[in-house]
């Protein structure tokens, strides 16, 4: 038996496949998002093989009606996920195109805690593709440009548009382009950090989506918390991946019991 | 909403009618949305149906039919203001709702943007004049809680009649004197508004006919105690948003009567939501009518919401006025006491909150937490730091939601909660 998570970003869909029974990848697949969502997400689905599916992603709801499949969010599909890379992990930072979240979890893998922002995606990675266009870049090369540049420059504001011109400003006043690279890649970790000091910066560290890809954000990310980060070969397949493990693994439903806390029924009069 | 021709009276009101009907069209198909779509509902809430359709109309009529009686309509914007006072002088007492994001665009040529919605909502029903209960008052009283308000007042009195009361910050004794005597001047202003004398008589039938909204809001209370919950917290929010506005003897009658099928609910095993359903409580900020997005989108995903720690739920209707009081003075004290008990954030220090919280997410079985703090309300955004701890002490989970009446936010708070109802599991 097969089972597949497909996880519904704003920028991009990703569709994994795994054998139930072991786990095993056994496909992974990635388009761009496109306005004809629904039909990226079939033609995804048409190519692949699997007995059950399961999805997530900010378009999530979308699928549940147009695939009839049931769905999680992608908190819990990305612990899931990162306890698959990695198993000692307990926490998952995930940069995606307009949410940042960070997930602290429990010595078992379940979610403790965590944190998404939810009225504003300053930092998250459109912000970083503004960024980079911004400076001429493209988003494969942002990073390298940041690992040539040096600090010294303090990017003000966090909000893309006001970024947006303040980039423009420093290439006007004739800053090297890599500083200012270097500059956008430290605030965003800046506020990435200050999320996760918000939920906990205790013990190893996923770092997935698909901005982690970029090296600098790695390395910066790495210097600030003063330890490794662990990246998994294809950071943005985390939640697909989750997604279809936890298809392989029945959910249970209802409330969990371990809470050392009961029900109390009062007595029927 | 109201099958009924309202138009002359609103115009006499100078209501913008257009906007108004706009309004009602929206706040209709809103309920529907949230409320009428409910499966399983007990028979009793269609008296709550029937109130909210007819919100801007019969119950506007049965007001300025108390004023041609030369009754007196207050209005108030805090549990702080104790009806009984307004009743004890025959007046009538209207909290005013304060809920909906409307005439955000003249509220704002006033306000500071990064004002509570709460604040910005007032004053917005009042500046594009689309609230006929806030056009038939003869008073409104005011309060100095947060900042936000206290400040909020002194613009709002430029539009229409204020009376505001001091409220501390602290409970010690020099706060507690200072209570009791706002509820002195409170009284006397009452005496002059309405032309007559508090009588002791007359307050403590005041007295009498809120306590027993109180205890028919704590036998709701205790009903949802129960395993199914026989009623959703949707529709007990709504319960709690009407006993503000609706008359007081009726609506505890008419709350009785759904408490009696709730009970029978109870004793059938009947729920609204299954019996594994996680089971919340939300603490924070008043829910005024018609907020109901927090709570709409914690039911849809399954949970169902037992208990309210708010000014709009038990924080607001808990202790009663004891009904010992002999003398005006006497009662005058014991309402003061009762009210000053209330733990609302603007004071310090506020631990009581802490314990209620911890108390009523044992009472109701919660299995977790949603702490519900309006933008820019530095009080309960202060404070949830402080809850989320005590209630770790009992392994209790908490969710932090920060937001106002706008629906920018809901794909991303609906993720936030399905999240959290995820770890419940």
């Amino acid at each position: 038996m097969r089972t597949a998570g497909l996880d519904i970003g704003s920028r991009s869909v990703e569709l994994v496949v795994v054998e139930a029974r072991s786990g095993a990848v056994v496909s992974a697949q990635e388009v761009e998002t496109t306005p004809a969502l629904r039909e990226d997400c079939r033609r995804l689905l048409a190519e692949a093989s699997y007995d059950r599916l399961l999805v997530t992603g900010y378009g999530r709801n979308l699928a549940e009606i147009a695939f009839d499949a049931p769905s999680v969010t992608e908190i819990k599909a990305y612990a899931r996920g990162a306890r698959a890379v990695l198993d000692e992990c307990r926490v998952v930072l995930d940069i995606g195109g307009q949410d940042t979240k960070a997930i602290a979890l429990d010595g078992e893998g379940r979610v403790d805690r965590f944190e998404m922002n939810d009225r504003c995606a300053a930092g998250a990675g459109r912000f970083l593709e503004m960024m980079a266009s911004a400076l001429g870049c493209s988003i494969e090369e942002f990073g390298e440009e940041g690992l040539r540049g040096e600090n010294g420059i303090h990017l003000s504001t966090m909000c893309a548009v006001f970024a947006e011109s303040e980039v423009v400003g420093l290439i006007t006043r004739g800053a090297r382009r890599p500083d200012i690279a270097r500059a956008v890649h430290r605030a965003i970790i800046r506020r990435t950090v200050a999320m996760l000091s918000r939920v906990s910066r205790e013990g190893p560290l996923v770092f997935a989506g698909g901005a982690a890809r970029n090296r600098c954000l790695v390395l910066l990310l790495e210097e600030e918390i003063g330890g490794r980060v662990f990246v998994p070969e294809r950071p943005e397949m985390l939640g697909a991946l989750g997604a279809a493990l936890l298809a392989a693994e029945a959910i249970p439903a209802g409330p969990r019991s371990d809470r050392g806390r009961e029900r109390r029924r009062p007595p029927l009069a | 909403m109201s099958e009924n021709d309202y138009t002359d009276m609103w115009t006499n009101l100078g209501i913008d009618l257009e906007a108004h009907d706009r309004l009602m069209k929206t706040l209709g198909q809103f309920y529907g949305d949230i409320y009428l779509s409910q499966t399983n509902r007990p028979e009793g809430m269609k008296y709550l149906d029937f109130v909210l359709s007819e919100i801007h109309g019969l119950r506007i009529r049965e007001l300025l039919e108390a004023k041609n009686e030369g009754r007196k309509i207050v209005g108030t914007f805090c549990l702080y203001v104790p009806e009984e006072i307004v009743l004890a002088a025959d007046g009538v007492c209207i909290g005013l709702c304060a809920g909906a994001e409307v005439g955000t665009e003249q509220a704002e040529q006033i306000l500071p943007r990064n004002t509570c919605a709460l604040i910005k909502s007032f004053f917005g029903f009042k500046l594009a004049r689309l609230c006929p209960y806030t056009e038939s008052c003869d008073l409104v009283i005011g309060e100095t809680t947060c900042d936000g308000k206290t400040k909020a007042y002194e613009l709002f009195a430029e539009l229409a009649d204020v009376f505001v009361i001091e409220v501390p910050n602290t409970k010690g004794d020099a706060g507690r004197s200072l209570w009791r005597s706002e509820i002195g001047r409170l009284k006397n202003k009452i005496e002059e508004l309405s032309g007559r004398t508090i009588t002791a008589d007359g307050l403590r039938a005041a007295i009498e006919t809120v306590n027993a909204k109180r205890r028919a809001l704590a036998r709701l209370n205790a009903l949802r105690e129960t395993v199914p919950a026989p009623i959703s917290g949707r529709d007990a929010l709504l319960i709690n948003q009407v006993q503000f506005y609706d008359d007081p003897v009726r609506f505890t009658a008419k709350l009785n009567e759904l408490c009696d099928e709730l009970d029978d609910r109870v004793q059938r095993g009947i729920g609204v939501a299954p019996a594994e359903a996680p089971r919340i409580l939300v603490s924070g900020c008043p829910m005024a009518a018609p907020n109901w997005k927090v709570p709409y989108i914690i039911e849809k995903n399954g949970a169902v919401i037992v208990g309210e720690e708010s000014c709009v739920g038990e924080r607001g209707t808990r202790n009663l006025v004891p009904e010992t009081g002999r003398s005006v003075d006497e009662m005058l004290d014991q309402i003061a006491e009762r009210y000053f008990r209330i733990d609302c954030a603007v004071f310090t220090p506020n631990e009581d909150r802490m314990g209620h919280v911890r108390e009523m997410s044992e009472r109701y079985g919660a299995n977790g937490v949603v702490h519900y703090a309006l933008q820019f309300c530095t009080p309960y955004a202060m404070e949830a730091g402080k809850v989320e701890r005590a209630l770790k002490a009992d392994g209790v989970p908490m969710l932090r939601i920060e937001t106002d009446y706008g629906m920018e936010d809901f794909a991303q708070i609906e993720t936030r909660v399905q999240a959290f109802l995820e770890i419940l599991r």
